[in-house]
């Protein structure tokens, strides 16, 4: 195990490395000028010139991609703009202050989203599709079936809209949704985020109803589940100790992808919401050419798919004894 | 081909598609059918999947049919009648009648602050989707199939190298990359005076799309050709001396074709609404050509006092992945009869 992760981390790092290179040489051609950013409306040619060099910006592109890798572990002395300590991503121009503290300031707001969220569609997800499985052909069957259709063919900005136009604008049950900080006030919290996670869960939820139910069926007629039949087991047991289990692998799968989805950068889900999470950060950052927080946002996207891929892998082999890492 | 004679005999004896077998069982002249035709004819017995079918032609249909419809309706999406005939908007721009200005001469109602007609928009959206999603999906599923055809087939450094190039595209993040990416190409390709062309867009969001869509069917495909590549009709194919171009046109692409099929059927929902979803986020086509994903990005910011704005782009999209998935559910069943969903 500790060979296997040893050896996907490395790899992992190195997948991200060549993102974050390419991401950088490609964004280099962004237009707009970071240095006429830092500098301000009217910039006489020397002070460009001057804020150019403080940035580091007078480089070749070589070294400025050295210099921010660098900056991440050992920080990153700014001549005019002061220390940037440890993590640092550079210096955001427009929000005049080091990328990894903006993206600290707005993190909470993604990963509140994203638990609220995982919480309630894994439950019902994995519930629905448990009890759909069971009763193939049923009622109940049926409505998870088509249910589940219609969730995974909708769209987050058209319900979620929808929903904010009922909820909030026509019956007043619902303030807009809003982000209130959970150390501050729990309730409020989950008060303020319930629109965007009941949306979030309406989506994500069909898929792993269909996904839980079809393997649930897959499962149920496995051998080792005949056999625990035939050793006398309770259908409670043979249910949740053996089938439930092997249903596991593929819901892992997906909830490992949509967790990274949803943690790095749920866009378009923050802008139906206008929710100031990492989605909106990176929009703002495109919209005002800023290079170094678009660059940050990009790799820690990455980089949440590329860790919860390796969590994934390895938790194959912890759920599946069969399941041989290498 | 089955000749007409045989396919009478055998509507005769019985419609199930079983009946070959039953036939032949019964002493009499066994009737052959290509795969392609079992697929058909369990296709056609699959209600869901003859329903669906029909919707998705319907739409397509509609896309073609455009100008006509338009002719017909004596109206296009482009005219801005709310700003050329007073009474139609109020002073804030939205409509004065009812449900978004739904009326015997707009049958869906007027796009709020330009007054535009909203059923031509719609029915014009459907082409823009359309003809995008399918671009796409056609370059998708010919570079996915080319290049995993030959990392299956060839392996060893090519297809570790490729690999790991799989791996670091599926982790990018591809809607932030695509949004921020459209103003570098732009930036490229376009004057700074001169507005972006159409085609240009059009271009980026096709390119975008394939880009960041063929490394999923690639690794699929790989993985069929790996156990492919091990079966004996390849190894016979081998000794026989047939040339690696033979094997993978006549030996192996035969067998493909199923999952080749059925993933496309499922790709073009996808980038459908992918597409939607860019110009959402306001890096879709231009104005003025009408487009499903632009509609969204108007109804949502009008949706508080026009919803119906945003209901009909979103009812029709929604009917239309629906359709579509359920198509691709039906074919991959028609198909595969040993999966019953």
């Amino acid at each position: 195990m500790l060979r296997f992760l040893t050896r996907r981390s490395i790899g992992a790092l190195f997948t991200l490395l060549i993102i974050a290179v390419v991401t950088f040489f490609m964004f280099f051609a962004v237009p707009g000028d970071p240095a006429r950013l830092s500098c301000g409306k009217v910039c006489p040619p020397e002070s460009l010139v001057l804020a150019r060099h403080n940035l580091g910006l007078d480089h070749p592109i070589f070294v400025q991609f050295v210099q921010w890798l660098a900056g991440i572990f050992v920080g990153r002395d700014y001549p005019t703009l002061g220390h940037c300590p440890a993590p640092c991503l550079g210096y955001s121009f427009v929000n005049k202050e080091p990328v990894f503290a903006a993206i600290v300031d707005r993190l909470p707001v993604t990963i509140s989203l994203t638990i609220g969220s995982a919480i309630i569609f894994l439950v019902f997800g994995v519930g629905t599709g448990v009890i759909a499985g069971l009763r193939q052909g049923k009622p109940l069957d049926k409505i998870a079936s088509v249910s589940s259709l219609i969730g995974a063919s909708v769209q987050i900005y058209f319900i979620g809209t929808l929903a904010v136009y009922f909820l909030v604008f026509q019956w007043h049950v619902v303030e807009r949704p809003r982000y209130v900080p959970f150390t501050e006030n729990p309730l409020e919290w989950a008060y303020g985020l319930l629109i965007p996670w009941i949306v979030l869960a309406v989506i994500f939820t069909a898929n792993y109803t269909r996904m839980t139910r079809s393997t649930m069926v897959e499962q149920l007629s496995e051998d080792f589940v005949r056999t625990a039949r035939a050793k006398g087991m309770s259908n409670r047991t043979v249910v949740l100790r053996f089938a439930l289990r092997g249903t596991l692998i593929p819901i892992v799968t997906i909830f490992g992808i949509d967790l990274a989805t949803l943690i790095g950068g749920a866009i378009i889900t923050e802008t139906t919401f206008s929710l100031q999470g990492i989605g909106r950060l990176s929009i703002a950052a495109v919209v005002d050419s800023d290079l170094p927080m678009l660059m940050a946002t990009v790799v820690l996207a990455a980089a949440a798919i590329v860790v919860f891929n390796v969590i994934v892998d390895a938790l194959y082999a912890v759920i599946d004894p069969r399941v041989r890492l290498t | 081909m089955t000749s007409p004679l045989q396919a009478t005999t055998s509507e005769h004896t019985s419609d199930a598609v079983d009946a070959a077998i039953a036939v032949s069982g019964a002493g009499q002249a066994p009737v052959g059918r290509s795969p392609g035709q079992l697929m058909w004819r369990r296709f056609r017995r699959d209600k869901t999947g003859v329903i669906s079918a029909i919707i998705v032609l319907f739409f397509i249909l509609v896309a073609l049919a455009a100008p006509l419809i338009s002719a017909v309706y004596g109206k296009d999406p482009y005219t801005t009648y709310g700003l050329d005939n007073p009474g139609l908007l109020n002073q804030y721009g939205f409509p004065i009648l009812p449900n978004g200005g739904i009326s015997s001469d707009f049958w869906f109602g007027i796009e709020p602050g330009l007054g535009r007609d909203v059923f031509t928009q719609l029915v014009y959206g459907i082409r823009t989707s359309l003809l995008l999603a399918l671009a796409a999906t056609v370059a998708t599923t010919v570079i996915g199939v080319v290049i995993g055809i030959v990392i299956g087939y060839t392996g060893g450094r090519i297809d570790y190298f490729t690999g790991r190039a799989i791996d670091i595209l599926l982790s990018f993040p591809s809607t932030l990359f695509i949004i921020a990416f459209m103003p570098v190409l732009e930036n490229k390709f376009v004057a700074p005076d001169a507005e972006t062309p159409t085609w240009l867009r059009a271009f980026a969001l096709i390119f975008f799309l394939t880009f960041f869509g063929w490394p999923s069917l690639a690794r699929l495909l790989r993985g069929n050709v790996l156990s492919l590549r091990e079966r004996e009709f390849v190894e016979a194919a081998k000794v026989t001396g047939a040339s690696p171009g033979r094997i993978v046109f006549k030996e192996l692409l035969p067998n493909l074709w199923t999952p080749i099929l059925i993933q496309s059927t499922l790709l073009l929902p996808a980038l459908v609404a992918a597409e939607a979803a860019l110009s959402y986020l306001g890096v879709g086509m231009i104005e003025p050509v009408p487009d499903w994903g632009r509609m969204f990005q108007r109804g949502t910011e009008v949706y508080v006092d026009d919803i119906t704005y945003l209901i009909f782009p979103g009812v029709a999209l929604l009917i239309f992945i629906i359709a579509f998935n359920l198509l691709g559910d039906s074919i991959r069943d028609a198909f595969d009869p040993k999966i019953r969903r």
